[in-house]
């Protein structure tokens, strides 16, 4: 057993402990724990098979924003709730559900083992011009989605302060019994 | 390190993730199980690219539009439960069913 095998066992573990720690912890904070010790874990993988530049990326989006995006929405509701979160009545059926996608695609890996070469990447310098020669298009697209999520998710969560502040417009769409009744009563 | 071990790996990560989207009731849950779902794939492309066709770049660029998007999802998603939380005082998804009849 060498040292990449060594390594990759260590860090399987650690990624699969961390996914069953979200799916089955009640916590939603803890779950967002878990969720970053196996996202930063598989930044090692990736450190494992040769893409150094992917496990930044996968540190600096994944383990940086994403997480703390998570946590800090959960901060912004009252977090009672969150800490004793209930699961569907159907997890049993989820659970076989999971456990047959598992085996027929183990099923499938183990029975089809592909004829590998040595294991390599691409330089960092090669990955940045392919990204900005034969895929500059896509890369722009991609800019131009962040962008437009930003804006929306920036409206999205703005609404409420409209809608406390002047009674007509887009958010009425989205009112709930006690503000109609309100409503009525002052006109 | 093979690379049916990886991939046992990716589909071990992604039959969780699709419990957890399946079995989860309240929404930051399911958004996290699919950020699983969606790292799984991402191990699966960048071990392809890696061992059986080095010389070529798609795998890893791939993976990162996929970090991108996902990126993007969140940031969205979220503000969607946001809205959800304040209008319904719920982040359940079985409970924001006003579009059921």
């Amino acid at each position: 057993m060498d040292a990449s095998a060594v390594a990759f066992t260590f860090l399987a573990v650690l990624i699969l402990g961390g996914a069953l720690g979200v799916v089955t912890t009640r916590n939603v904070a803890h779950a967002a724990l878990f969720l970053l010790l196996s996202l930063a874990s598989i930044s090692g993988i990736f450190i494992l098979l040769v893409a150094e530049f992917l496990a930044l990326v996968q540190i600096l989006i994944y383990g940086g924003a994403i997480t703390i995006v998570l946590l800090f929405a959960l901060m912004l509701t009252r977090a009672e709730e969150f800490s004793n979160v209930r699961d569907n009545p159907q997890w049993a059926v989820a659970a076989v559900a999971a456990l047959s996608i598992f085996g027929v695609l183990g099923g499938v890996i183990l029975n089809n083992k592909l004829d590998t070469q040595e294991l390599a990447g691409p330089s960092l310098e090669e990955l940045g011009t392919e990204l900005f020669t034969n895929w500059v298009v896509p890369f722009e697209i991609a800019s131009l989605v962040l962008l437009v999520a930003l804006i929306g998710a920036i409206i999205l969560a703005r609404a409420s302060d409209v809608e406390e502040s002047q009674d007509a417009g887009l958010a009425s769409s989205s009112r709930t019994d006690t503000d109609g009744q309100s409503r009525e009563g002052r006109s | 390190m093979e690379l049916y071990h990886v991939e046992m790996l990716s589909a071990a990560l992604f039959a969780i993730g699709i419990y957890g989207v399946l079995a989860r009731r309240n929404a930051v849950m399911i958004l996290m199980s699919i950020e699983l779902v969606l790292n799984a794939v991402n191990i699966n492309a960048v071990a392809y690219a890696a061992f059986l066709d080095p010389g070529r770049l798609v795998g890893q660029v791939i993976t990162i539009f996929v970090i991108t998007v996902a990126a993007a999802e969140v940031g969205l998603a979220m503000a969607i439960i946001l809205r959800l939380y304040r209008t319904r005082a719920t982040a359940n998804v079985d409970e924001a069913d006003s579009m059921k009849w």
